[in-house]
């Protein structure tokens, strides 16, 4: 027979003296988090080889030097690490609140349809660029912050399920996106809205110390350590954490609990709306229905895994944008589909995930009835 | 009037074929919530049921110099149980013996069977001949042999039919009847079958009242003697199993035993998982709820004058009508229509 | 009608004396230990429970009674030690194998699916056959409920249930599986002394139909009118056993205590008392359009401590949470505040935060501390900033007061705690009751209202409760204490409001007033003419 017991706290007492033992526990969280994750890549080696027949440490080789080979290879993996940690640094306050915001996917979308709108209609204004991009950033915000305010309304109103509500919210704005193209089209006939303002690139990001990406990588960085503030030391984040611990203590602490969720949810969803400003206006220069691609969901596994904090969010973000460069990189060297990647990351991640049972619980064997005799 | 008439029919079989895609998904997602577990991994699994029935069926046909329809069928068929119960044990094992967060795991189970099916499917083409697309007819055909059980009832009155207004009528009626009910592969009749199966288990049968007390309470089903992890398991992978004929139904009937990496079965997915909603985990009410969602995603190709624009602003309807759904159940408080009570939380005994 | 059947059951052979000699051991717990994070629950426990008998499993809160218990019936697996049944080893796995095994046990938190009804409970995970047949079901409940004498509507949901229906659902669930050993923990608790005085009834029944019985109390009286033998626990040992016949209320407390404590409760005269509170008319209609609270009128002084008495579920919990702001209620209702310079201010309709900026010093323990009165995430120093984080300028909060007011608090009430980084989720029942009401008091408020204030406690900390309410109210401060041991509340309140079903069944005076007589009120209303 297989008992399972939680674990016992690290923190134990020791006699009078009350000392106290932070540090292992610790060890054997990072320890057995490692181990996972050198499990999942000797696993995902098997699977490579399997379908390629391919060394794996040579396809593991690839990839590093897929992600990292040349520096523009590296400011690209650090734009993109940037936008899915900006996503999932936006998630996390709506998440420790205990509130489901499954549609960062939708309101990162609906952030790049308003970038793509003003670049669209404003772009031959000859605003200074400066202002255009704050006009740009603060059309994106509002976009997401309503895409978060309408379920978090229903949510706190009546407690319609959010994580549902949410997940519809994604496909309105995919149909939203849809609905643009075509009046954006660029050239006619295409269906896509190819890249915008290619000739006067009014609206994109400049370079700055002659780098493309640099942009990016300081606003998200920014809003991280922000984030990491607001949730850890400001009243708003105390508030956060004593509603999503329990509303009835909340309510008990005089707080305003419909006021905290609508007001926290909308923060959230104008954060990911800002990560479609990046995408568009600092990375892509056009929209899609792949322009968030499902960096949404990928930002609340990211979320979730680094109990968000911000600076394991912007690890975890680093290794999966890796994994994906990577793969992807792979995939074009030995001629398979990009999907390849997708595969590497589901099966790192079910390694990640099941992990964490064995951080929280003990397994003990006995066996069963030959004891008792 | 013929043309409103046609029309209709049209919209009704449209309507139908679609909806079974996604009553599939979510009558395997009714299932799996009544243990408890809110699988956010259909769309994936869908997939990997997809993918698996239409790698059985290509294997088949590449190998057999003469492929047997028939045969091609029950392959695929085995091949998407396969594989898309292989989706819900990585599901299963990972929320219900790791007890890991069931929504997360669901999404990175949506981005595996993705990336898994759209990489095979890629694959494939290519087998079959680089640039041109994949394509297996043969087993297809099997799928989509259409019943027309009236057929011969209806030749039979309409040659009678110049003679009085009644039997022109009934002519009619039966023409209609056979378009709109009986013109569908097997698979379209086979998810009411099991839709009308779950639903007499769920409220009539000792085990499905099990299962309802374990998604409900499992400390209570546990106190009780029932097995709670068996429960789950077997509800999840049975479950997958079913949402993975979806897939399956989409590959071989939807879209006549081809592949695209377009992503529609993400999407359809989500709507399945729209549909348990909407049909407040009644297996029965998933049926119409299938059928109405359908009706609604291509009711855009039935209103004339429709710029491209506004078409794709018709398609959100599902997606609205599960959100107005959503809400007024929330706002009608009906202890019989809210989810499982323990649904997303993860039971482990000695918790207190 | 229920006599009758009574009597029928009578002529059972089943042993009947208390002094049956020899009787054999239906369970034999030996050296059974249980530990939860790496602190022992029970300590090597031996013990037996004979046929034919009703032994009560006595011990104070957190002794280890009901963990003992759900190792016999498979919810927890005993880390040493092991248990016979009918003489032969067994190994208990699951509540399956102890139902197999004939064990079954009524939990304090009853394990009953809500949208189920009666008879679906019953035969939830029989497997009986195949289809449901529920009208077979019915039927057998039926003739459980005529042999023991109770009743239970078997189309019922369960969420429509009152508390002693679900529990009488759960006894015919248990004997509906054939169980012959019973587990009770604590089946009282939530009863009327009516329910209660059925519940002993049906007891007796199962007694006579050679059942064995245990019932987890912490409650004398109960011990000494029901039971054949006691077995004490104390902080996860065990004590020894006695038979009831042969002991006394007095050394069952010394065995449970370890040591003789005096029951006197201090009681100091009110002085300088002045009005606080007055409540005219007050009437809470819940979500469900329940009537809660009735045309509820009474006042409440600064310089006493009034007491609340009822039935669980009587209003008590509506009546303190329309003070604190955190109900609504029904149009008409007053609640009128009286600082301590005469200022009134009206409460009703008023959010926490108004009432705070009232200028109103409210405290409130409430019935559930880590669910509404902590966070059980946070750490000591983080709980005490509920009150006060909004205070200061800027958008971040200050840490130093509540650092050292937390400190002050572990200091003063000697709250047990690895360190002060622990989350107040992981220290014991006790020691979160200490902090919170430390935190309460810190506030120096002019109105202190408290729900069960030691419920779960240990009767050390029980008694510091009890002394710093007295404090409260010598400062001047008018206490509410909502209490459920009439016992305590006779001896600390100086008026006791009794609610029964939402309305007031009267106020008495606590040096007046007999149990008896607020036992009567608390179930019937107009029972007595007080004031």
């Amino acid at each position: 027979m297989i008992h399972i017991s939680k674990r016992p706290d690290f923190n134990r007492f020791t006699g009078e003296k009350k000392k106290y033992n932070r540090y292992a526990g610790m060890l054997i969280g990072v320890g057995i988090r490692l181990a996972a994750l050198l499990l999942s890549l000797v696993v995902s080696g098997v699977v490579i080889y399997a379908i390629t027949k391919l060394n794996p440490l040579k396809v593991y080789a690839e990839m590093v030097s897929g992600s990292f080979g040349t520096s523009r290879r590296v400011w690209v993996w650090l734009r993109d690490t940037a936008l899915l940690l900006v996503i999932a640094v936006g998630l996390a306050p709506a998440f420790k609140m205990r509130f489901w915001n499954i549609g960062a996917e939708g309101q990162v979308l609906v952030g790049a349809l308003a970038t793509s709108a003003c670049m669209i209609y404003m772009g031959s204004a000859n605003i200074p660029t400066p202002l255009f991009l704050i006009i740009m950033a603060a059309a994106s915000v509002l976009a997401g912050a309503l895409w978060g305010i309408v379920p978090a309304v229903f949510k706190a109103r009546w407690g319609t399920n959010e994580t549902l509500f949410t997940l519809m919210m994604n496909y309105i704005a995919i149909q939203l996106t849809n609905f643009f193209i075509p009046m954006w089209e660029h050239p006619k006939g295409s269906n896509t809205v190819g890249i915008i303002n290619a000739g006067t690139k009014a609206g994109w990001f400049p370079e700055i110390f002659g780098q493309q990406y640099l942009l990016n990588v300081l606003i998200v960085a920014v809003i991280s350590v922000l984030m990491f503030f607001y949730l850890k030391r400001s009243k708003h984040g105390y508030e956060i954490a004593v509603v999503g611990q329990s509303e009835n203590t909340a309510r008990y602490a005089a707080m305003n609990v419909k006021k905290i969720i609508v007001r926290t949810t909308t923060l959230s969803g104008a954060i990911c709306g800002l990560g479609g400003f990046l995408a568009v206006a600092g990375a892509d220069h056009t929209v899609s229905t792949g322009t968030a691609g499902g960096r949404g969901f990928v930002a609340i596994i990211v979320a979730w895994l680094a109990k968000f904090n911000p600076i394991i969010m912007a690890l975890i973000s680093a290794m999966l944008v890796f994994l994906n460069k990577g793969a992807i990189a792979i995939a074009s060297r030995f001629n398979l589909s990009n999907d390849v990647s997708d595969i590497i990351q589901g099966i790192i991640l079910f390694f990640i995930l099941g992990s964490e049972f064995f951080i929280n619980y003990r397994v003990r064997i006995t066996r069963g009835k030959e004891k008792e005799a | 009037m013929d043309t409103v008439l046609a029309q209709m029919i049209s919209l009704i079989t449209t309507a139908v074929s679609f909806g079974t895609v996604i009553m599939y998904g979510s009558l395997g997602e009714i299932l799996t919530e009544k243990s408890g577990h809110l699988n956010l991994g259909v769309p994936g699994i869908m997939y990997m049921g997809g993918i698996g029935g239409l790698t059985g069926a290509f294997l088949y046909q590449t190998w057999t110099a003469e492929p047997v329809p028939g045969v091609g069928l029950v392959i695929a068929l085995l091949s998407t149980l396969v594989c898309s119960v292989l989706g819900g044990l990585i599901y299963s094992f990972l929320t219900v013996t790791l007890r890991a967060n069931q929504n997360v795991t669901g999404l990175t189970l949506t981005i595996f069977g993705s990336g898994l099916a759209n990489f095979f499917g890629g694959s494939l083409s290519k087998l079959a001949g680089g640039v041109g697309q994949i394509s297996v007819a043969v087993t297809s055909s099997a799928f989509r042999a259409t019943q027309h059980a009236t057929d011969s009832l209806v030749t039979l009155v309409s040659r009678g039919a110049g003679e009085s207004g009644f039997m022109r009528v009934l002519s009619g009626i039966l023409d209609t009847l056979d378009k709109t009910v009986f013109s569908y592969g097997f698979m379209v009749y086979l998810a009411v079958v099991i839709a009308i199966i779950l639903s007499r288990f769920l409220n009539k049968t000792s085990r499905g009242l099990n299962l309802r007390a374990v998604g409900e309470n499992p400390a209570t089903a546990d106190a009780a003697g029932i097995n709670v992890t068996r429960y789950k398991y077997l509800a999840t992978c049975t479950g997958a199993a079913i949402s993975g004929l979806g897939g399956l139904y989409y590959v071989m009937d939807y879209i006549k035993g081809t592949w695209a990496n377009d992503g529609n079965i993400e999407a359809l997915g989500w709507l399945a998982v729209a549909l348990v909603i909407f049909a407040t985990w009644k297996p029965l009410r998933s049926v119409w709820g299938a059928y109405l969602f359908g009706a609604l995603y291509w009711l855009y190709n039935f209103i004339p004058g429709q710029s491209r624009s506004m078409q794709e602003i018709f398609k959100m309807l599902p997606y609205v009508v599960t959100i107005i759904v959503l809400i007024s159940v929330s706002l009608r408080r009906k202890r019989e229509n809210h989810p499982p009570s323990s649904l997303g939380l993860s039971y482990f005994r000695e918790d207190r | 009608m229920e006599k009758a059947k009574v009597t029928t059951v009578q002529n059972e052979p089943a042993a009947e004396g208390r002094e049956a000699p020899e009787r054999k051991p239906a369970v034999e717990l030996i050296g059974l230990t249980k530990y939860f994070r790496s602190i022992p629950v029970n300590d090597n426990i031996d013990m037996s429970i004979y046929k034919g008998e009703i032994l009560s499993l006595l011990g104070e809160n957190g002794s280890g009674k009901t963990t003992l218990m759900n190792m016999l019936s498979g919810i927890y697996f005993p880390d040493a030690g092991h248990i016979r049944v009918n003489g032969k080893p067994v190994v208990i796995n699951s509540p399956k194998d102890a139902l197999d095994l004939h064990i079954g046990m009524i939990h304090q938190h009853f394990k009953l699916v809500d949208v189920l009804t009666a008879a679906e409970n019953v035969v939830l995970g029989l497997n009986e056959s195949f289809r449901l047949n529920l009208r077979s079901v019915k039927r057998e409940v039926e003739a459980i409920c005529q042999r023991y004498g109770f009743e239970v509507d078997p189309d019922k949901k369960v969420y429509d249930m009152s508390v002693s229906e679900k529990q009488t659902l759960e006894i015919v669930k248990v004997l509906y599986r054939g169980a012959d050993i019973l587990i009770l923990d604590e089946p009282t608790a939530v009863l009327t002394p009516q329910e209660t005085k059925r519940l002993f009834e049906v007891m007796r029944n199962m007694k006579r139909d050679g059942k064995s019985i245990v019932i987890i109390t912490h409650k004398l009286h109960e011990v000494m009118e029901i039971s054949d033998r006691v077995a004490v626990l104390r902080k996860g040992k065990y004590v020894g056993d006695i038979e009831t016949a042969k002991t006394s209320p007095q050394e069952l407390t010394d065995m449970m205590v370890g040591r003789s404590v005096s029951l006197n409760i201090e009681r100091p005269e009110p002085h300088d008392v002045r009005e606080c509170l007055r409540v005219e008319h007050l009437s809470v209609t819940d979500a469900d359009g329940v009537r809660k609270l009735d045309d509820v009128s009474f006042k409440a002084y600064g310089g006493e401590i009034l007491g609340v008495a009822g039935i669980s579920g009587s209003g008590q919990k509506e009546l303190l949470e329309v003070v604190a702001g955190l109900q609504g209620a029904e149009p008409g209702s007053v609640v009128i505040y009286t600082d301590r310079d005469g200022r009134t201010s009206s409460l009703i309709g008023k959010t926490p935060m108004e009432i705070k900026k009232l200028g109103v010093h409210l405290a409130f323990v409430p019935e559930d501390r880590l669910g509404m009165g902590l966070v059980g995430d946070l750490d000591i120093a983080d709980n005490m900033l509920i009150r006060t984080y909004t205070e200061g300028g800027g958008i971040f909060v200050n840490m130093k007061k509540p650092r050292k007011l937390a400190e002050e608090i572990v200091e003063e009430f000697e709250v047990v705690t690895p360190d002060m980084l622990t989350p107040v989720r992981k220290l014991s029942g006790g020691n979160v009751q200490k902090v919170l009401v430390g935190r309460e008091i810190s506030g120096e408020p002019s109105l202190l209202m408290s729900a069960y204030a030691v419920r779960g406690l240990d009767i050390n900390t029980s008694y510091t409760i009890y002394r710093l309410m007295n404090e409260q109210k010598e400062k001047g401060t008018a206490v509410i204490y909502v209490g459920e041991d009439l016992d305590v509340l006779l001896e600390l309140c100086d008026r006791i409001l009794v609610l029964c079903g939402g309305r007031v069944s009267g106020i008495v005076e606590g040096r007046k007033t007999t149990k008896e007589e607020v036992g009567l009120m608390m179930t019937h209303v107009g029972a007595v003419r007080a004031e």
